[in-house]
């Protein structure tokens, strides 16, 4: 007669979910997330260091960013798949951080869901954007006169 | 005429060997005094727990378990904790000392600063039901779920299970888990909505999946691949430092990681 077993205390109130176990998932998105930020995270040091000293520390250093620079990058499918690599692994990494993070610190699973919803739809514009950008940039736009970069045609 | 002494009259010495002084025996034990400050909650008088402090005179062999007995016994009998053993095996009486979880009768107190209040609280993150009792069912229900038992499907040997000494090595640590939850419940994670297995669980899934006659070990790591398995585990060491029986507790939870992702990719 199960109307006889005695419910453990507090086992259905709001204050102690303890005692109801999350369904297994049977999936094994977390193990490849967690993958994922350690590869992730080997590739991101090469890529941002290059990125920095490229930008930073060759020739005239600081000095030599302009738009022209950046243009002049941006017309190279090396410099193009390398800041595409660093956007997309960058994001997506940053983006799996913030999500452990909520994971962990939020307390009821509305508040998980609404700050997830939230994140994934930031993520989500800045790839989106970002990519956009690498690849339709225009490195000589029409009306512009200083910067640009040195193989535009002269207006 | 004085009554003869005999070796029934006579007497029980202190000690049954005593001991020279040059060797550092016969010593008088230092005393001190100190402050044990508890974190009292009765739900039958108050939703709420609030600080009591005692003090005592305590002995330099004296631990935080035997200043909890002094209390109880002499100035508060109403003060509520677990022990058992009082030796450190049962892990009955795993209780934040100072903010640490630490087993109460293996902290000698003067390890401690005595110049302060001692505090000594519930461990963390899990129901509280009176002083330092905690209702440890959320701890358990995640132990059950690794099953922690030998699962064999070879035919029942008529003589023991055989195995190699480095076999049996394999998984020495993790068979020294007393079950105190000190790891459990120092882990952030957990403390956050308890779904996490723990580390405790881990502990004793390794245990079994690196275990030589054990042949379930693809069903724990299966069990153990879960969002609420290993790969919440944050590296923070918590488990590590916590355990009373010094197990490496963040190590055998990253050789279950391991275990999962040799098996998987």
């Amino acid at each position: 007669m199960s109307s006889n077993v005695i419910a453990s205390p507090r086992s259905n109130s709001a204050q102690s979910p303890w005692y109801k176990r999350n369904k297994a998932s049977h999936s094994s998105f977390e193990m490849f997330a967690w993958l994922f930020m350690r590869l992730s995270g080997v590739v991101l040091i090469v890529l941002i260091f290059g990125h920095l000293f490229v930008n930073l520390m060759l020739g005239q250093g600081i000095h030599a960013i302009d738009f022209g620079f950046v243009a002049g990058k941006w017309s190279s499918p090396f410099w193009q798949v390398w800041d595409l690599a660093m956007l997309w692994l960058a994001m997506l990494h940053g983006t799996n951080g913030v999500r452990t993070i909520i994971n962990d610190y939020a307390d009821r699973n509305g508040t998980r869901m609404t700050l997830k919803t939230i994140l994934y739809i930031a993520a989500g514009v800045i790839i989106v954007l970002g990519t956009l950008v690498i690849f339709t940039f225009d490195p000589c736009p029409a009306g512009a006169v200083t910067d640009l970069p040195s193989f535009c045609p002269v207006p | 005429m004085s009554p003869v002494e005999t070796a029934e009259t006579a007497p029980e010495p202190l000690s049954k060997i005593e001991l020279p002084a040059h060797l550092g025996g016969g010593g008088e034990i230092p005393t001190f005094d100190i402050t044990l400050r508890v974190r009292r909650y009765d739900p039958e008088f108050s939703e709420e727990s609030k600080w009591e402090d005692f003090t005592m005179t305590m002995y330099g062999t004296d631990r935080v378990l035997d200043a909890l007995h002094k209390v109880k016994w002499e100035q508060d009998g109403s003060l509520s904790f677990r022990r058992s053993c009082a030796h450190g095996v049962c892990g009955s009486d795993a209780m934040r000392i100072n903010g640490r979880n630490r087993l109460a009768c293996k902290t000698l107190l003067k390890d401690l600063d005595t110049t302060k209040p001692i505090t000594v609280e519930a461990l963390k993150g899990l129901p509280v039901e009176k002083d330092l009792i905690v209702d440890m069912e959320p701890f358990f229900q995640s132990y059950r779920e690794i099953m922690p038992f030998l699962i064999n499907r070879s035919h029942e040997p008529s003589k023991e299970r055989l195995q190699s000494a480095e076999e049996r090595a394999r998984f020495d640590d993790t068979t020294k888990c007393i079950l105190c939850a000190a790891c459990t419940s120092s882990c952030p994670v957990f403390w956050t909505d308890g779904q996490y297995f723990g580390p405790a669980a881990i502990v004793n899934a390794h245990r079994f999946i690196f275990d030589s006659r054990d042949d379930a070990g693809d069903m724990r790591l299966e069990i153990l691949n879960d969002k609420e398995g290993v790969w919440r585990c944050r590296t923070t060491f918590n488990c590590t430092e916590a355990c009373p029986r010094g197990i490496q507790v963040t190590q055998a939870i990253a050789e279950v990681k391991q275990a999962i992702l040799a098996r998987q990719v």
